[in-house]
């Protein structure tokens, strides 16, 4: 079974470590950071990912143009706002994105 | 009950490490129940015990209120804004992790267990600067009548975070009755958490660790039907 692809962008560094190691956890899931927005379109440029988490510190302006740059060329990518850097939500916000999507 | 939900203490999540013994109101690290993901802005509700000298490891937060209460033991904080403090009972602290922060909570004794409750609730701004606080409370206020523990406002009563959400918590005698007034009616519901003891709600009776949701009200009635001490969480409804 293909795995489950998730594009993690953030600014914090250390929290992305984090949270990309959290995802990787689960067998079934693979983990992907970008910390700069060139980053991020690179990364969704260069692989078809099934969900796209946006993580702590990025600007409004940043977060408009990632969410219409990934809309525009995936119209049904899901993309989902992580909270709370850590392995407490996380697992449950991914359920919750699937749950909304066919895959 | 109208417009309410009922979440009994045994049909929480658990989850025993052997260190932490953790109870999980709402979905949390690996309990994750779609009947049970918040309730309004209110995320998590973790009654969590600490075995002696254990304790979370430094680890990120970022986007989130953090609130800790402790109920039992002392609590040893230390944060990667140079806080280093230890939250007693009668004590509660909060934690806007906003753009990023790291943290470690450990048990401040090596003989004896710390209990406290550990509650997130989503932020009404994304992105802020990280802050700490905590404050001691009086505990004679809040016997036989509500005592506001957190506000949005600095400059209210008790500790304040990002977000339009009211906690109360008092401790009552046998037979003793409060109504609390909520602070917005238009946009909050209010969770009760029985800390001990039990009380009915507006008709619905609770016991200890049980918890309760209660939307499209403007007020509620809470009467101690043995000796019992709560929390009121008055939450935004939406967010």
């Amino acid at each position: 079974m293909e795995k489950l692809k998730i594009l993690a962008i953030g600014r914090h560094p250390e929290i992305m470590q984090t949270v990309i190691r959290l995802i990787n956890n689960n067998p079934e899931w693979n983990g992907t950071a970008a910390i700069t927005d060139k980053e991020a379109v690179q990364a969704f440029d260069h692989e078809v990912f099934d969900l796209v988490m946006l993580c702590s510190g990025i600007e409004p302006e940043s977060e408009e143009n990632l969410r219409a740059y990934f809309t525009a060329h995936r119209p049904a990518v899901k993309i989902i706002q992580h909270y709370g850097g850590g392995s407490g939500l996380l697992i449950a916000e991914i359920y919750e994105a699937l749950k909304e999507q066919p895959h | 009950m109208a417009n309410s939900i009922l979440h009994k203490a045994e049909n929480r999540g658990h989850a025993n490490h052997g260190w932490l013994d953790s109870y999980h109101t709402f979905s949390f690290g690996s309990y994750y129940n779609p009947q049970a993901m918040n309730f309004g802005a209110l995320r998590v509700l973790n009654d969590d015990t600490v075995s002696g000298g254990m304790g979370f490891g430094r680890h990120p937060h970022d986007n989130m209120e953090i609130i800790s209460i402790p109920l039992e033991g002392d609590l040893e904080h230390q944060d990667s804004m140079g806080n280093k403090a230890i939250i007693r009972k009668g004590d509660i602290q909060a934690m806007s992790a906003g753009t990023g922060i790291y943290h470690s909570e450990k048990n401040a004794h090596e003989n004896e267990r710390v209990k406290f409750l550990q509650i997130w609730i989503y932020p009404n701004q994304k992105n802020v600067e990280p802050r700490y606080d905590q404050l001691t409370l009086n505990l004679a206020d809040r016997h036989n009548r509500l005592q506001q523990v957190l506000s949005p406002n600095a400059d209210d009563e008790g500790i304040w975070i990002y977000q339009n959400a009211w906690f109360h918590m008092g401790k009552f005698d046998q037979g003793k009755s409060v109504t609390y007034n909520l602070k917005d009616t238009a946009q909050s519901g209010v969770y009760t958490f029985v800390l001990s003891g039990d009380v009915t709600i507006d008709g619905q009776k609770l016991g200890t660790r049980d918890g309760l949701g209660s939307w499209d009200i403007s007020s509620l009635e809470i009467t101690a039907d043995t000796e019992a001490e709560f929390l009121l969480m008055e939450i935004p409804m939406t967010f």
